[in-house]
Parts: C-alpha cells; sequence; structure tokens
C-alpha cells in the first residue's frame, strides 16, 4: 500500500498539569485512511493528548498541523472546523433529547426556526450512507450504549469531521457491538477518514490498528509502529515497562457452604422503574461468582440491595442463615458483609479523612478501637500502620487524606478495611476500573487470596477478561433479570455477548 | 339576583383572576427558563420587589407608566445578574445566593422605598367592555401581554434551534461544552432573562395589577412562582395555567365580599376570606416540600443539572 498523506501531526506537544507532566514533547500523527492506536495504561496521558487535539487544552509547547497547514486550536468548535471530532468515553449526549437534537446541538445553522423534520432526514440518510442506522425520532435514554455510540459518531459526521478520535470506544460494548463497531471503522477508513484509536486492551489494538503508538508517563515510548509485526506481548512491555502476567494464578476452587442465597428479588432504580426483576442466584463460600452484563442493566442495584444501600420490593435475600430485609441492623453485620463499591471516592471511602480513619470505618464502635464513648487513637494508628504494610499502600502518612491517594491506593485502603473483617461475604463492584495493570494485579491477587480463605465474592464487573479469568462460576444479567449461569472455564465469550444483548440462552 | 348579573359577576372575577395572575405569571415562566438551563433562583420574590418598587419611583417622578415598567424590569435583572455573578461564575451554592439575594431585594426596596409608601397612585384609564363594563385599559394589555408572552416562551422552548443550547446547559452541561458552547454565557443569559421578567413582574403589580408602594408589596408572590414552576412541569403554558388559577385564589376573597352573595361572601364571614387568603400559601409550601426531594423533582421532570456548578472534567 503506498504511504499516504497525514491527515494531521502533532509535533513536540507539552502539557502540563500541577504537579503532573502529562504529555512530554509528544509527535503523533495520522495518516488519510488508517486507523490509529494510541495505547497506554491509565494516566500515561492518551487522553490528554487527544484533549489537545480537540481544542479542549492548550499546550505550552508544540505545534499542530492539519493537511500540512499550521493551525492553532483555541476551543472544540475550532477542532470541528479544522474536521477533528472527538467522541469522549462518557458520551456527550443529552439523554432527554432525541438523536437528530443532538446531532445539530451546538451548530449555528438553521438559524433561529428548527425543522427538526429535516433534519430527521438527513440523519437518517448519514446512518444509512455509513451503515449506522438509528431511529433519529429516538430520545437518548431509549437507546442501548452501542446506539448512542453511533449517534456520537453521527453527530461528529454530520459535522463533517474527517478525524475520528475514539477515548476507549469498546470499554462499555459487548462483543457482538464491538465487531460492528470495527466493521464501521474499517468502512470510514475506506472513505477516507482518520481514526484515532484510544485503548489499553491489546487484543483489540492488534485486531483493528494499522499502526500503534504506545505513551508510557507521558512519554511516546513506540512511535507509529504498524500493528502486524508487533505481538501483544512486545506491546505491553512498551506500555508498562515490565513484563505482565496475563493469566491470574489460582487454583481450583473449592466451594462450601451456601453462604448467600437471593430469591426472586425485585427492586426499583432512581426513577422508579423495576430494576431488578425476580433475581434468583446462590453464592457458596470459597467462590467467585462473577456478574456479567453491559452497564445499566441492574448491576448496581443489585450490589446496593445485597448492601443495604437500596430497598427491595419483594423477594428475599438469606445471608448465612438470617434474612435480610428492612429490619436487619446492617451495623451489626459491618464486618461480615463487605463492600467494595463501584464509586470507590464517594461511597468506598470518606475523601476528606485520613487513611487511617477511613480504615477503622467498620470497627469504630467496638474495640479495641473504641473504648466506650472514646475512640483510642493509639489503636487506630497501630491498625493503620498494620494494613498499610500488609496491603502494600503506598501514602506518606497513615494521617493523609485519602483524597491524595492515586486510584489504586485508595481501592487498596478500601480492599484493607472489609478484608481485614474477614467478611463471608463481599461484593466487589468493578474492583479494577480505571486501575493500572500493576494495581489490577494487585486486586486481583487479594481477591483471589479471599476466595481460598474461604470468603463467598460477588464479582459484579463490565471487563469480560477480568470476569472470565477471576470467576469460577458466571451469571448473566440483562435487564434485571438472570439470562444465563455457566461455570466460568471453558465459558464461551461468544455466547455471554449474546445474552449480554438480551439473547435467550438456547439450553 | 339575576341571571345576566351572575353571568357579569363570574366574568368580573375571572378577568380578576388574570390580571392578578399576570405578574405571577411573568415571575414563573422567566424561572422556569432559567431553572432549564440548571440555575435555581430563590431569589425571585427580592427581584419582584426591586422591581415593584423602583418602577413605582420612577413613574412617581416622570409620570411615565412605561419608563415605570422599564425600569422596574431592569432592576429585576440587575438583581440577577447578581446571583449570576455568585452562582455562575463564582459557582457558589444557588440555594444560599438565592435567600441572599431576596434579603437584599426586600432591604433595598424598604429602605429606597420609604419615602413612596402612601403616595398617590396612577390613575387608570377606564374603557367599557362587553360583560365587564368598566375596566381598566391598562390590565386589559397587561392581560393580552402575558398571554402572548407565555406562547411565545412555549414557541421558544419547543420549537427553535437556540433553545437546543439552553436544554442541554440545563441537562448535560459536558455534551455541551464538548461542542464547544459557552456555559457560563448561555446561564447567564437565561438567569438575567428571568430577573428581567420578575422585575417587570413587580413593576406590573405596583403601576397596575395593585397600584401603590408599600413595604413588602408582593407579599411573598416570588415563592408561589418558585413553587409553581414545579406545578407546571417546568413547562410554559402550563406555567400560565397555574398562574391564572392562582390569581383566581387570590382574587377570590375580594370579589366575594360582594354583599349580592350573602352564603358565601366574605363580608359576612371573615373567616372564610382570611381562609382564602391563606390557600396560595398552603399550596406552595406543600409544592415546595414535594420540590425538595430531589428523587421526586428528577421524576417530575427537572433539568438534571438543576442546581450543580459546571466544572470541566467533573461527571455527575
Amino acid at each position: 500500500m503506498a504511504e499516504s498523506a497525514d491527515a494531521f501531526e502533532m509535533r513536540g506537544i507539552v502539557q502540563r498539569f500541577p504537579g503532573v507532566l502529562a504529555n512530554d514533547h509528544v509527535d503523533f500523527a495520522g495518516r488519510v485512511g488508517e486507523v490509529h492506536a494510541l495505547l497506554g495504561e491509565n494516566g500515561a496521558g492518551k487522553s490528554t493528548l487527544m484533549n489537545v487535539l480537540a481544542g479542549l487544552y492548550h499546550p505550552e509547547a508544540g505545534e499542530i498541523l492539519i493537511h500540512g497547514q499550521h493551525v492553532v486550536l483555541r476551543s472544540p468548535q475550532d477542532a470541528i472546523a479544522n474536521g477533528i471530532g472527538m467522541i469522549h468515553q462518557h458520551f456527550m449526549l443529552v439523554p432527554n433529547q432525541t438523536v437528530a437534537e443532538n446531532t445539530v446541538l451546538g451548530l449555528n445553522r438553521p438559524r433561529f426556526f428548527l425543522n427538526l423534520r429535516k433534519i430527521e432526514e438527513q440523519v437518517q440518510a448519514l446512518g444509512e450512507q455509513y451503515g449506522l442506522s438509528v431511529n433519529p425520532r429516538a430520545k437518548i435514554w431509549e437507546l442501548s450504549v452501542g446506539e448512542q455510540q453511533r449517534v456520537e459518531v453521527l453527530k461528529m459526521l454530520f459535522r463533517g469531521a474527517k478525524v475520528l478520535i475514539m477515548d476507549e470506544p469498546t470499554a462499555v460494548l459487548t462483543p457482538q457491538e464491538v465487531e460492528g463497531l470495527f466493521v464501521t471503522l474499517r468502512d470510514m477508513t475506506k472513505r477516507g477518514h482518520t481514526i484515532v484509536f484510544i485503548s489499553h486492551k491489546l487484543d483489540e489494538v492488534v485486531a483493528i490498528a494499522d499502526r500503534v503508538t504506545v505513551l508510557r508517563r507521558g512519554k511516546v515510548t513506540a512511535a507509529s509502529v504498524s500493528a502486524r509485526g508487533v505481538t501483544k506481548a512486545q506491546l505491553a512491555n512498551l506500555m508498562v515497562g515490565r513484563e505482565v502476567i496475563f493469566k491470574v494464578d489460582k487454583k481450583k476452587a473449592k466451594p462450601g457452604d451456601v453462604v448467600l442465597e437471593v430469591n426472586r428479588l425485585c427492586c426499583d432504580n432512581d426513577r422508579g422503574l423495576p430494576a431488578l426483576r425476580e433475581v434468583s442466584f446462590q453464592v457458596q463460600a470459597g467462590e467467585i461468582l462473577g456478574l456479567a452484563g453491559v452497564a445499566g442493566n441492574g448491576q448496581r442495584e443489585l450490589a446496593e440491595v445485597l448492601t443495604g444501600l437500596r430497598c427491595t420490593t419483594s423477594g428475599t435475600m438469606n445471608f448465612n442463615g438470617t434474612l435480610l430485609n428492612r429490619h436487619t441492623h446492617w451495623l451489626e453485620l459491618g464486618q461480615q458483609l463487605a463492600h467494595v463499591p463501584e464509586d470507590r471516592a464517594a461511597v468506598g471511602s470518606v475523601q476528606a479523612l485520613s487513611v487511617a480513619e477511613n480504615l477503622i470505618l467498620k470497627r469504630f464502635n467496638r474495640p479495641p478501637i473504641s473504648k466506650g464513648w472514646s475512640i483510642n487513637s493509639i489503636a487506630v494508628k497501630q491498625n493503620a500502620v498494620k494494613l498499610v504494610k500488609e496491603y502494600n499502600i503506598a501514602t506518606p502518612t497513615v494521617e493523609t487524606h485519602v483524597g491524595m491517594l492515586s486510584g489504586g491506593n485508595l481501592q487498596k485502603v478500601i480492599l484493607a478495611r472489609e478484608i481485614s473483617g474477614h467478611p463471608k461475604l463481599m461484593v466487589a463492584v468493578h474492583p479494577t476500573r480505571g486501575l493500572d495493570v500493576g494495581a489490577t494485579e494487585a486486586v486481583h491477587k487479594l481477591l483471589v487470596e479471599q476466595r481460598d480463605s474461604g470468603t463467598a465474592l460477588l464479582l459484579i464487573s463490565e471487563d469480560l477478561d477480568e470476569l472470565m479469568s477471576l470467576s469460577d462460576r458466571l451469571v448473566v444479567i440483562y435487564e434485571g433479570r438472570i439470562v444465563g449461569e455457566m461455570p466460568a472455564e471453558g465459558a464461551d465469550i461468544r455466547r455471554i455477548g449474546l445474552m449480554m444483548a438480551g439473547t435467550k440462552a438456547e439450553s | 339576583m339575576t341571571n345576566s348579573a351572575l353571568i357579569a359577576l363570574a366574568a368580573t372575577i375571572l378577568f380578576d383572576a388574570f390580571v392578578s395572575g399576570t405578574p405571577l405569571l411573568l415571575a414563573t415562566v422567566g424561572e422556569i427558563v432559567s431553572e432549564r438551563a440548571g440555575v435555581m433562583n430563590l431569589g425571585i420574590e427580592g427581584m419582584m420587589l426591586v422591581g415593584a418598587m423602583g418602577g413605582f419611583a420612577v413613574w412617581f417622578h416622570t409620570g411615565n407608566l412605561f419608563f415605570g415598567l422599564l425600569i422596574g424590569m431592569i432592576f429585576g435583572g440587575l438583581l440577577a445578574l447578581l446571583h449570576g455573578c455568585i452562582t455562575i461564575a463564582l459557582r457558589a451554592d444557588q440555594v444560599v445566593s438565592g435567600l441572599a439575594v431576596t434579603f437584599l431585594g426586600t432591604g433595598l426596596s424598604s429602605i429606597l422605598g420609604a419615602p413612596y409608601v402612601g403616595k398617590r397612585v396612577p390613575v387608570p384609564l377606564n374603557i367599557t367592555v362587553p360583560l365587564l363594563k368598566h375596566v381598566e385599559l391598562q390590565q386589559v394589555l397587561l392581560v393580552i401581554f402575558g398571554l402572548v408572552f407565555a406562547l411565545l416562551v412555549w414557541y421558544y422552548v419547543n420549537r427553535t434551534r437556540p433553545v437546543l443550547n439552553l436544554r442541554s446547559v440545563g441537562e448535560y452541561p459536558s455534551a455541551a461544552d464538548s461542542l464547544g458552547l459557552n456555559i457560563q454565557r448561555i446561564r447567564f443569559t437565561y438567569v438575567v432573562f428571568g430577573g428581567l421578567m420578575s422585575g417587570l413582574g413587580g413593576a406590573v403589580m405596583s403601576l397596575i395589577t395593585d397600584p401603590g408602594w408599600v413595604d413588602g408589596k408582593t407579599s411573598g408572590l416570588g415563592w408561589i412562582a418558585i413553587g409553581l414552576v414545579i406545578f407546571a412541569n417546568w413547562d410554559p403554558v402550563r406555567g400560565m395555567v397555574v398562574s391564572y388559577f392562582f390569581g383566581l385564589l387570590r382574587r377570590l376573597p375580594l370579589d366575594l365580599q360582594n354583599p349580592a352573595l350573602p352564603l358565601i361572601s366574605t363580608a359576612n364571614n371573615p373567616s372564610v376570606g382570611r381562609f382564602m387568603d391563606m390557600l396560595p400559601y398552603l399550596a406552595t409550601i406543600f409544592v415546595l416540600i414535594l420540590g425538595s426531594r430531589e428523587a421526586l423533582r428528577k421524576r417530575l421532570g427537572a433539568p438534571a443539572a438543576l442546581g450543580v456548578p459546571y466544572v470541566r472534567g467533573e461527571h455527575s
């Protein structure tokens, strides 16, 4: 294939945030008609670099060329005017407006009167042209995540974007949707679009990209190498800077008694609509039960119900012989029932309290931490020092506020608190989301250790690879119903994907 | 009492309801637009008060009714600008700022308005209309203006392109920001619009619907307007309807003083009149209690980003 021209080029980009050099003289370019993957761990500076290209950040040094011409991008509007559109990881769509309304949001045309009919036709036609069919009259909240992503792509195409930046586009998709997305991306490159594909998932990068650039700690460690000639291991090495073990090391599970039995459980979501519909399952001691599903199918509500944060509407939960309901004394249960919540900053910890204080949140009311009315500050400190050492938490002092810690260390604080109470059941929601490879390894190891010591674990995650490698059994949730159950070993990822998308198990 | 007299009485009550509902309508529709841009303005009472005082004072010195209304409106807009600076630019809590702005407006109107208490009032221009006999021309024009205004705002928030910006800023500001819209400017625009309309509502009270200036002229109408926004589900036409209904509630005790109605006349049963005086406030308290529950407010259709200052890079 003949070398085609650069659609855009970034030279020597330097972007600094307080205390962090996010981009250190980064060069990056995308050719017309290619998928160029930008690979790196969290915090490597991928998103920062792309926010510069999308006009959201203004670099301290460096220059940007579009088709060989110098440009200064002062705002996202400048970027779009130059044919650059960014699709953010969190979709930038207004939930209660229609597809067509979202497509024209922020444009200067039409001037005042809105002829939605005409825009709907245009959106429809554009969608058909690119194979991105979506009903232009549907409200965004009615759409699946995959459809919302199509709307984002359409929104950018409608604005005439030639370069599309996609920030972790596959993170929220089922395996089938990922395949569909890849077909679309291939089709778009044939039409002369340039795709920048940001990811930390090596398989996908190898599958879709023409060229790969790897960032580590703000620096380029591999510049525009062809994706044909590299292996996953090489890329991982470039990304992390050391050898990475992909497989979680674990022995065969030895399941014991049933610790949690959930029977025909129902509950409502925040809008008052049913979130769980007659969910039934069991978790045994010494096993990890993985709950697979696309975000928003009731996982969060299930975790909240199990940990007493949300009321049920019907059904029962039997925890170790006691029924959990509105009469349950949750504080008494405290340490037996561990919760690693989805939102570690707002739910899992108190940001304004110190590491030591966060570590006693579940046992401040019993000895040796409390003595009668008061808290024994020496015991608090001893407890903290011990756990920080045991769990390898990187913190300047135990008096440091947890708000200052990195995501991985914050998660270790939460895990240390929950695990040190010797729980019988642990509900872990997205335990490694947003963590880098090193921290993920550590968390996985802790979870498997818990299992081996006889705790029953319910693992809720969107990362199928994580679920498949950690869990002993898998259940799939779709629209608040359990639609399938299988042993994790040898499970067919395609079949799970179909179930996650709502197709019933055929057996 | 004859049939025709009864009809005439009903017509009068209805017209009075429209008249006394119009200041409420202006404030309510203004607040609807402001809240749909994501800014809650609890300072309406203060803005109405400075509007009423400023409008009356300007009329008093110039004798020009139109000029009085204009200045009253601008006074309200200035207070809203202050609220905008505090909550949008400085990102302070909207509830606290709104309450402070109300205190400020109440105090300012009380001090600056002291010389005008009990002064002469604009002489109405009477015209004859079938059924209603003698009505004031200003009031007729006012009612027409209010109706047209509410319908225009409804059209604007449902059928035009700029309103996409307004709604996105109130529902999901990150989306607007990612497309390069200036969130602060959009929010300022609509908050000031709401303030202008509150000021106008106040000026209308002191000059047309209930001429004259006394301390605390608006008697809590601004708070009722905030309640009505929830009643109206953030829809301008519904806002218009509920404003007229509350106008009716406010007027009934006065209109029913007619001694020709022995059974329900409030002249004979003063406690009935006082009870009816109380009703709008009771309803407002009820609505505000309901509206203060966040989950319920969401279900009623409140803009998702209402009350949340926008900071780039923070996801709600």
